[in-house]
C-alpha cells in the first residue's frame, strides 16, 4: 500500500530509517542533516525502532562506532553533512576497505572555509575516491527511495560496500515536498534480514578485521574493491528494477530525460536536475532539441550509460556544484568528458561550476546554458570550457 | 585469586607468532589482561593503530585467537563502543544467544593524545567495555616521538636531549585521574611486575557494570633502551620508586594498592634506561632533581586522593 504524504527531505530520510529499523545508529548533529538525527532519536525514545542509538561525541566516532557495529554483524547506519563528512573522511576509506555495508545519508552542504551552511556538493566530492557508493537524489521522493534501495545494494554479496545517499542541503532537506511512502511491511520485506558473511559476534568463527597489509596483499585488496564497484553497477540496476515492482518508480544508474533526439544536453545531479528538466520542457515546447542527463550513481561512475545516453548529442554542459582547484573544471566534468572521449564524435563538452555555498540556480541560468550550447553548435567553437555560472565580476 | 599454575592452564587469546620485539611489554600485558577471562567467556578485542596491531595482524596471519578489530589510530574506543552497542541491540532483539566481553587496547599515543576524545566519549556513554592503555611513554611505532605520557627529561626523537634543551620539558598528563573524572565504575593503574595486581584488576574491570579503564606500564626496549631480559625488574623499579604507583578507583573511591616501605630514589628507575642517560651527565643535576620533585609531587597528590597521610616514604 502506498501512502501520499507531505514531508521534508530530512523527514523522508528519517522515515526511511525508521522503516529500515537498523540495529545500531551512531550519529552526531550537523546542519543541515541534524533533523534526521533528532527525529531518529525520538523514534528510539518512543519505541518505534529496535535500534541502539549511540550518541557519539564526533562524526569521526560516528563512523567508527557504526563500523564497529557493522563489523559485529549488525545493520548499522549513520548520517551527516559537510564538515562532519570531512571529519569522518579517514574512516570512510576504512569502512569501504573492510567491506562494511553501511548506509549513510548525506544532506549536502558546502565545506569550510569560509564557513557556509548551505548547499553544494563539495562534501560528497571529498569522498569520491574513498570507495563508497554514492547515490544522488533529485528530491525528497528520491532520497527516500534511494535509502531503501541502498540497503539492498550495500548488502548484496557481490558488493558489500558502504552507500551514501546524497540529497541537497536545505533545498531538499528542509523543503516540504509531496511524496509516496511505502508501508512498513513492504519495506521490511524488500530489505530482508541482514546476514553478514563474517561477524565479530560469531563465536564459531572468530575473525581478525582491519589487518595490516604489506605490498604483497594491499594491491589485490584494493582491486577487490574495484571489482565490487564494477558489480555495483549491475546491482544498482537490478535493485532498481525490483524496487519498481513495489513502488511503481523506476531507478537506474542514470536518468536520461528527453535525450533520444536531443542535440544539447545538460548533465546535472540532485535538485538542480529538477530545475533543468523544467527548463528543458519549456524549450522543448519551443521546438528546441534539448535534454537532461541526471547521473543517479556518481560512484561507481556509470560511464557506459553516460556515453550511451549522450552519443547522439552535439554539445553537452556538465554542471558541477563543487570545485576541484585543478583549473580544469569540476569533478563530474572530468568524468563525463573522459566517458565521451572514445565515442570520437567530437561532442563539445563545457563545464559550469554553479551554486557554490548555496547560491541559487535560477531557471534563467539553465536557459542561458542551453543558449550557450546552441552557440557552440552553430559556431563549432568553445572559447572557454570551464565557466562559473552567475559569478559576480 | 588464581595461582600461576592455574593461569598457565587458561586458553590463550593472544598467541605466538606475533612480531613484537623481544623484551616488549605489550605481549605480556595483553596476555595478563586477557587471562583474567574464563575459558568459556567470549571476548571481542579492539586495537588502536600501533605496535600491537602491526605486529599481531600481518595479513594473512593473526595472533588473535578471538574476534579482533583494528580500525584506525584514534578510534579504538569508538569502534569497540559500536561493537558493544551492536551486541546490546542484537541481544535485546533475540538475534544473538552468546555472551561477550569487550576490550580495547591502545598505546599512550592512541590514548592520551589522538584518541582521548574518542575514549572520553565512550567512557561518558557508559559502554560496558574495558579500555587498556599500554603506556610506553612515547610514539614508539613511528620511531619514539614524545607523547603527553612521556616523562620529564626523557630523550625522544621529538624531544631530543640537546645541548640547550635536555629532553622533554613537561610532566606527564595524569590520564587515570582524567578518566576517573568521568565517574565510571572502575579505573586502575597496574604494572606487569605485579601479576596478581594485573590479574585482579583485569578481573574487576571485566566484571563491573559499565566502562573500565586500566593503565599498564609497558616498557619499550627500543624507546627506553634497557637490557631486554630485565624488563620485569625495570617495571618493579618503576613501582618501588613511586614513578608508577599501583592504585584503583572503584565507584569514585581512590585506593592505593601498595605503599613502598622505604624511599627509593627515581634514579634507580632512570639509570638502566638509555633515554635518561643524559640526565646523569655533569651539568644536568637540576634535571634529575626536577624529575624526582615531579615524582614526589604526584605521589603526595595520589596519597591525598586515596585518603592517606600525605607523606613521603621514610628514607
Amino acid at each position: 500500500m502506498k501512502n501520499k504524504v507531505a514531508l521534508t527531505g530530512n523527514e523522508a530520510v528519517a522515515q526511511a530509517m525508521r522503516q529500515i529499523n537498523p540495529d545500531v545508529v551512531a550519529a552526531y548533529p550537523i546542519t543541515p542533516s541534524t533533523e534526521v538525527v533528532q527525529m531518529f532519536s525520538s523514534f528510539v525514545a518512543n519505541g518505534k525502532v529496535d535500534t541502539e542509538f549511540v550518541t557519539v561525541e564526533s562524526e569521526h566516532s560516528a563512523m567508527s562506532a557504526t563500523m564497529g557495529a557493522s563489523a559485529a554483524g549488525a545493520r548499522a547506519m549513520t548520517c551527516t553533512s559537510s564538515q562532519g563528512l570531512a571529519y569522518m573522511f579517514e574512516v570512510v576509506y576504512i569502512a569501504a576497505s573492510m567491506r562494511l555495508p553501511i548506509v549513510f545519508p548525506v544532506a549536502n552542504r558546502a565545506l569550510s572555509g569560509p564557513i557556509n551552511i548551505h548547499c553544494d556538493h563539495s562534501d560528497a566530492m571529498g569522498i569520491k575516491q574513498a570507495g563508497v557508493i554514492q547515490l544522488f537524489s533529485e528530491n525528497a521522493q528520491e532520497a527516500y527511495d534511494n535509502m531503501i534501495q541502498a540497503i539492498r545494494i550495500a548488502e548484496h554479496p557481490d558488493v558489500q560496500l558502504p552507500v551514501s545517499v546524497n540529497y541537497d542541503g536545505f533545498i531538499t532537506s528542509h523543503a516540504l515536498d509531496v511524496l509516496e511512502i511505502l508501508d512498513d511491511e513492504t519495506v521490511k520485506n524488500f530489505i530482508g534480514v541482514y546476514k553478514p558473511r563474517e561477524a565479530l559476534l560469531n563465536v564459531n568463527e572468530p575473525v581478525s578485521m582491519g589487518s595490516f597489509d604489506m605490498y604483497d596483499y594491499y594491491f589485490e585488496h584494493k582491486y577487490q574493491q574495484v571489482a565490487a564497484m564494477e558489480a555495483a553497477k549491475r546491482v544498482i540496476e537490478e535493485v532498481g528494477k525490483e524496487y519498481a515492482k513495489i513502488s511503481g518508480r523506476n531507478y537506474g544508474l542514470v536518468d536520461a530525460y528527453k535525450l533520444d533526439d536531443a542535440d544539447m544536453a545538460v548533465v546535472v545531479m540532485n535538485s538542480a536536475a529538477g530545475s533543468s528538466k523544467g527548463v528543458c520542457d519549456e524549450l522543448r515546447a519551443k521546438g528546441l532539441k534539448v535534454g537532461v542527463l541526471k547521473p543517479r550513481a556518481f560512484r561507481p561512475f556509470p560511464h557506459e550509460a553516460i556515453a550511451d545516453a549522450l552519443k547522439g548529442v552535439k554539445a553537452v554542459a556538465v554542471l558541477d556544484r563543487a570545485e576541484t582547484f585543478s583549473t580544469l573544471g569540476g569533478p563530474m566534468f572530468a568524468d563525463v568528458r573522459n566517458s565521451l572521449y572514445d565515442l570520437k564524435n567530437d561532442i563539445k563538452v563545457v563545464n559550469y561550476v554553479y551554486g557554490l555555498g548555496g547560491r541559487d540556480l535560477r531557471l534563467e541560468d539553465v536557459e542561458q546554458i542551453y543558449s550557450d550550447l546552441d552557440d557552440i553548435i552553430k559556431t563549432g567553437k568553445v572559447d572557454n570550457f570551464v565557466r562559473y555560472l552567475g559569478l559576480r565580476e | 585469586m588464581a595461582t600461576l599454575k592455574e593461569l598457565a592452564q587458561v586458553e590463550e587469546r593472544f598467541v605466538g607468532g606475533h612480531r613484537l620485539c623481544a623484551g616488549c611489554g605489550h605481549g605480556i600485558s595483553v596476555r595478563m589482561v586477557l587471562n583474567a577471562l574464563e575459558n568459556d567467556e567470549n571476548v571481542v578485542v579492539g586495537c588502536a593503530t600501533g605496535c600491537l596491531e602491526v605486529a599481531s595482524t600481518i595479513y594473512p596471519y593473526t595472533a588473535w585467537n578471538c574476534s579482533f578489530i583494528h580500525n584506525a589510530f584514534e578510534n579504538a574506543a569508538a569502534t569497540i563502543s559500536g561493537v558493544e552497542a551492536a551486541y546490546r541491540s542484537l541481544k535485546k532483539q533475540g538475534k544473538l544467544k552468546d555472551d561477550f566481553k569487550f576490550v580495547a587496547f591502545g598505546g599512550d599515543g592512541g590514548t592520551y593524545d589522538i584518541g582521548l576524545q574518542s575514549l572520553s566519549g565512550a567512557m561518558e556513554r557508559g559502554h560496558k567495555m574495558v579500555y587498556v592503555c599500554l603506556d610506553n611513554g612515547a610514539y614508539m611505532n613511528t620511531g619514539i616521538q614524545r607523547s603527553s605520557a612521556t616523562p620529564i627529561g626523557a630523550d625522544t626523537t621529538t624531544s631530543p636531549a640537546g645541548k640547550v634543551i635536555p629532553g622533554k620539558q613537561q610532566p606527564r598528563k595524569d590520564l587515570a585521574a582524567l578518566i576517573a573524572a568521568h565517574n565510571i565504575p572502575y579505573v586502575a593503574q597496574t604494572a606487569i611486575s605485579n601479576w596478581q595486581d594485573v590479574h585482579k584488576k583485569a578481573k574487576k574491570a571485566f566484571e563491573v557494570d559499565g566502562p573500565a579503564f586500566i593503565n599498564i606500564l609497558s616498557p619499550c626496549p627500543r624507546g627506553w633502551r634497557y637490557n631486554t631480559p630485565d624488563i620485569v625488574d625495570l617495571v618493579k623499579k618503576a613501582v618501588e620508586t613511586r614513578f608508577w604507583p599501583l592504585y584503583e578507583v572503584e565507584d569514585g573511591k581512590w585506593k592505593l594498592n601498595s605503599k613502598p616501605k622505604k624511599y627509593v630514589s627515581v634514579e634507580e628507575f632512570l639509570k638502566p634506561q638509555g633515554r635518561f642517560k643524559h640526565v646523569f651527565a655533569p651539568g644536568n643535576e637540576d634535571l634529575l632533581k626536577r624529575i624526582q620533585e615531579e615524582v614526589d609531587k604526584q605521589w603526595l597528590a595520589l596519597l591525598e586522593r586515596c585518603g592517606e597521610e600525605p607523606e613521603l616514604p621514610p628514607r
